[in-house]
């Protein structure tokens, strides 16, 4: 029985769940490759693009055509794997992953089966109490990404329901790193945070290796999230013994934040149906970011078989030790190295780099710096009002449209004082909305804080003549008295006026 | 000189060609004539182009008269397999599912073709996907053997050899994935050569077989295979299998023809039970010829080579039936909607179009591999078969630390009638006994015809084996064995053959 229908499936709260239950988390996250032509063929990979624009024999899946590896590509999942601290294969092949899709050109996937290029790895998260979470990587692996199916008519968008679908093979044959985790056990609690703090410590990694785009958004990175709930131990029992429950695999999780939520609905799910005794399906879910619950999807059994044998098309990928090492050259920093570096260099306090980390920020801030903002500046805008916006609209920083290059600018327009805050906002608001980079938006709306001294002076007069037992305050010394003076000022100015300069004017005047 | 240029070798017309004794045009229209003449009986063309083929003949002819330096085989004409993709041409590979479909692109081998100013002709008959040893597995109907119209001319290149025996073309393209070069040259008096595993460009070559299949020359003569075998050899940066190494010197090779002091191993588990009489006497005559031309001859013993049959019968359908997949009506090709079934899904309409678009031995192959793969079976069918293809491969190296070649027939029976052995698959498969462990080795090897079998006056032919990238070997013996035996003869074995009559002439 698999259903599209979403209803409503009973859940128990998460801290009642996580009072009788373990949850296990595996998390495959696939990674587009930014290399400038597909897997195996020389087509282009650029988003966007016209449908069936990027295509060529190959990537068709034609009779007669021969794939050969991007050896950029190559290139790309060795330093991943090295920056993922894994063991990189000396000798692999490709296998061919065989079953039927209208978006497979040649309904089987070239990837990699018991070979991967890079095994036995870890990546260490830091969460937001401080503590770090190592993450065990089971493998990273090559492959192809398929075509897209656009279904046209259905009300869902779905295949069920449509008058006919069309294929965009654009997509099919870029190259795809997939990172599987082990188990990931002993998080208790923690599990959905773990999750998400686990694939935005990758996006920042891979970030930094510049070899994707890294945009959850468009696909770029796409995280499936398997949970399985075990009870908790008892007596004596260690909670490693008890034997792994039955896992769904949650797809389609778009954001960091769907991540955490996914996690979380299907432990919270799972410990109801298992509250009454039931059994888990395994099976494929549907995360639905609006409504916040998952759907069954395919059910998805141990039989399925997709046949795989290694690729005879292709030869072995057998990276020399040298190339290996050149490679681990070329690497980043360590996350851990490179956190604390850019927390001193940006003089923050622990507690700011925390919360930088927790919205995914410090490489927004690393390119919002080195286009020129204050590390202040910088950190107040992606972790103040863009994260947020982001949190209330369960979106991620760089959906908005926002680029380190605007809130460079935005944070220059301020130290400038063209804008003061409020109108800084305003600003913002413009560039989400699309009007343009905020020197573009700050001219469009007429923002602009007003330079005559002249207007401001006749405004701190005008405030200190309706406002004389104030004033006399302030003259007898009470200066945080002046700030009701100065929020009169601003209000004469309509906003539009420097209030450090109007605080200096009145207390210059009250002396 | 023979004044039809059909009976020219492809190395006289080149020659005649090159010294203006005779048009590409007229070599080209000669050619046309004679299909015209014969292949109603023959059946051995899918496809002819002869417009293109004038076409390409006129521009060469126009290039060589304005002084251009043009290739040795310019303007000779050739046939095509019709698994081989040609811009702008059908290619059907010999089934219903790619009935008229018209490739956006050349296989490599086909532009070397045409950049040496080869013109096509058309594009020959073959069992459906290589599957088969007869052509009668093609969908478009068998092609009938040159010596005889009522028996097989071999497969799955059955069209290939068949336009060489017929002079329907001085030169075809075949490829042989476990004999289908080879053993269609055994059974039409021909030649047919199989070069080592990556030694031409598998890019635009329909897969059967995609570690087995290696297209190569069917010919006449020994010289004219070398001479096309270094046109269409040597690297393809579009296939990654492509050996990155020049092409060995094969046709220098056979013009050497000399095996005086070579070392010339015969296979012992090739050539007893199952061979028929005559196959087994013309190929003993030859390996006597060769020891008579100074050649060492010894018997050598390949034990592996008893289960090439079973292995292939594996990794075959096995690789087969992922890369048949791609056949779905979703994107070329045939589309067959299921009967009864309103709004179908597009699994549904996959289903119906591979049930109608394929013959029944593309399905019986499919269906075996599919299960050699599935999980709980790898192991004992895809697995053990692997590791027997290693164990022959080593009993190949083995052999050649002794030898410099190895010989054996090459089909163990002459042409059989049309129709005799399409209800018993395993006694079809049986013809490629002799051929199969060459190709899960990757090593090269070359059928010639041997002579006459005494019982049915029908061709039979001799493997010759070499050494992976060794392919100039099977040459160098090849002609010399050609030569003592068209001595011997008295002239070419294919001027034995019947006289083919024009259809209504
Ligand atoms: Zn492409």
């Amino acid at each position: 029985m698999s259903s599209a229908t979403s209803v409503a499936e009973e859940i128990v709260d998460y801290d009642e769940a996580l009072e009788r239950y373990d949850p296990v988390m595996g998390l495959e996250v696939h990674v587009e490759l930014n290399t400038a032509t597909k897997m195996f063929c020389g087509c282009a990979t650029g988003f966007g693009a016209d449908p069936n624009s990027q295509v060529c024999p190959v990537c068709l899946g034609l009779p007669g055509a021969l794939p050969v590896v991007n050896e950029k590509a190559v290139e790309s999942a060795i330093r991943i794997g090295l920056a993922l601290n894994c063991e990189i294969a000396e000798w692999c092949r490709f296998a061919r992953k065989n079953y039927f899709y209208p978006d497979m050109p040649k309904n089987f996937q070239t990837s990699q089966y018991d070979e991967p290029i890079a095994f036995e790895g870890h990546l260490d998260v830091e969460l937001g109490d401080g503590t770090t979470y190592r993450v065990e990587i089971e493998r990273a692996h090559m492959e192809e990404d398929t075509g897209k199916s656009l279904h046209i008519g259905g009300a869902t968008g779905r295949i069920h329901g449509a008058d006919h679908s069309l294929v965009d093979y654009n997509r099919a044959g870029i190259p795809l790193i997939e990172i599987v985790t082990k188990p990931l056990t002993g998080a208790g609690k923690r599990a959905p945070e773990v999750a998400k703090a686990y694939v935005g410590a990758l996006r920042e990694l891979l970030r930094a290796l510049g070899v994707s785009d890294v945009k959850m958004e468009q696909g770029s990175l796409r995280c499936d999230a398997n949970v399985s709930l075990r009870p908790r131990a008892t007596g004596d029992q260690s909670q490693d013994d008890v034997p792994l429950g039955t896992r769904t695999e949650t797809k389609n999780v778009n954001s960091l934040r769907s991540v955490e939520r996914a996690v979380r609905y299907e432990i919270t799910r799972h410990a109801a149906i298992l509250d009454r005794g039931d059994k888990i399906t395994q099976e494929t879910r549907h995360w639905h970011e609006d409504t916040g619950v998952t759907t069954s999807g395919r059910e998805k059994s141990d039989a399925e078989d997709y046949r795989y044998f290694p690729e005879p098309d292709l030869v072995p990928v057998a990276p020399t030790r040298e190339t290996v090492e050149m490679l681990r050259g070329t690497l980043p920093e360590a996350p851990g190295e490179r956190r604390r570096r850019l927390q001193n260099d940006w003089g923050y306090s622990d507690l700011e780099m925390r919360d930088v980390m927790n919205a995914g920020a410090v490489a927004l801030i690393e390119e919002t710096v080195a286009a020129g903002a204050t590390p202040a500046g910088a950190r107040k805008w992606w972790t103040g009002e863009l994260a947020r916006r982001a949190n209330v609209e369960g979106r991620s920083v760089e959906e908005f449209g926002v680029t380190p290059a605007h809130i460079a600018e935005l944070d220059r327009l301020v130290r400038d004082g063209r804008l003061n805050d409020s109108m800084a906002r305003q600003v913002l608001e413009g560039v989400i909305a699309g009007e343009g980079a905020p020197t573009e938006v700050a001219d469009a709306r007429g923002l602009e804080l007003v330079q005559d001294d002249g207007a401001l002076e006749a405004a701190v007069d005008k405030v200190i003549e309706a406002n004389a037992e104030v004033a006399q305050k302030v003259r007898d010394g009470k200066v945080q008295a002046a700030g009701a003076l100065i929020g009169q000022v601003m209000k004469e100015m309509k906003g539009q006026a420097d209030a450090g300069k109007a605080r200096e004017l009145i207390l210059a005047k009250l002396s | 000189m023979n004044t039809d240029p059909t009976r020219l070798s492809a190395a006289e017309l080149a020659h005649a060609i090159a010294s203006k004794e005779l048009s590409s045009v007229e070599v080209v229209q000669a050619h046309l004539d004679r299909i015209a003449a014969v292949d109603a009986d023959v059946h051995a063309f899918l496809h002819v182009d002869g417009a293109g083929a004038l076409d390409a003949a006129r521009a060469v002819d126009e290039r060589r008269a304005s002084g251009e330096d043009l290739h040795v085989l310019a303007g000779v004409p050739i046939a095509v397999k019709d698994v081989m993709a040609t811009k702008g041409l059908p290619t059907t590979c010999g089934s219903k599912i790619l009935e008229g479909w018209i490739p956006p692109y050349d296989a490599t081998l086909v532009s070397r073709l045409k950049a040496a100013g080869m013109p096509i002709l058309g594009k020959t008959n073959m069992d459906e996907f290589a599957m088969g040893s007869s052509t009668e597995h093609s969908a478009y109907g068998p092609t009938h053997n040159p010596w005889d119209l009522t028996r097989i001319p071999g497969g799955s290149g059955g069209g290939s050899s068949a336009v060489v025996a017929a002079y329907e073309a001085p030169l075809a393209i075949g490829t042989d994935t476990g004999g289908s070069i080879r053993q269609p040259a055994s059974v039409t008096g021909t030649v047919g050569v199989k070069p080592t595993y990556g030694g031409v460009s598998r890019y635009g070559l329909v897969a059967l077989a995609s570690s087995l299949d290696q297209a190569g020359p069917c010919t006449r003569t020994v010289l004219d295979a070398a001479l096309l075998h270094s046109v269409i050899g040597g690297h393809d940066p579009m296939d990654s299998t492509s050996i990155n190494a020049p092409v060995p010197s094969v046709v220098e090779a056979a013009r050497r023809a000399d095996v005086k002091g070579l070392k010339v191993g015969v296979i012992k588990e090739l050539g007893g039970e199952g061979y028929q009489a005559g196959v087994r006497a013309r190929f003993d005559e030859s390996v006597t010829l060769l020891q008579e031309a100074g050649a060492e001859v010894v018997e050598v013993s390949c034990p592996s080579f008893d289960y090439a049959l079973a292995a292939y019968y594996l990794i075959l359908p096995s690789e087969a039936s992922s890369n048949l997949a791609k056949f779905d009506a979703m994107r070329y090709g045939l589309r067959v909607l299921p009967e009864g079934i309103e709004d179908p899904s597009a699994e549904q309409v996959m289903a119906a179009t591979r049930d109608a678009g394929f013959g029944d031995e593309v399905k019986r192959r499919i269906i075996l591999g599919t299960y050699a793969l599935s999980s709980g079976y790898y192991d004992a069918y895809y697995g053990q078969a692997q590791k027997v293809r290693r164990l022959i491969a080593n009993d190949f190296s083995t052999a050649f630390e002794q030898v410099d070649v190895l010989v054996s027939p090459t089909a163990p029976t002459t042409a059989f009638k049309l129709g005799d052995k399409l209800d018993d698959p395993m006694s079809m498969y049986l013809q490629d006994v002799a051929t199969i462990p060459a190709n899960l080795a990757g090593v090269p090897g070359m059928s010639l015809p041997s002579g006459l079998a005494d019982e049915d006056g029908l061709p039979t032919g001799i493997q010759i084996l070499a050494p992976a990238t060794q392919d100039e070997r099977l040459y160098n013996v090849g002609a010399a064995l050609e030569k003592m035996l068209v001595d011997r003869w008295g002239g070419p074995l294919l001027a034995k053959a019947p006289q083919l009559t024009a259809k209504g002439a």
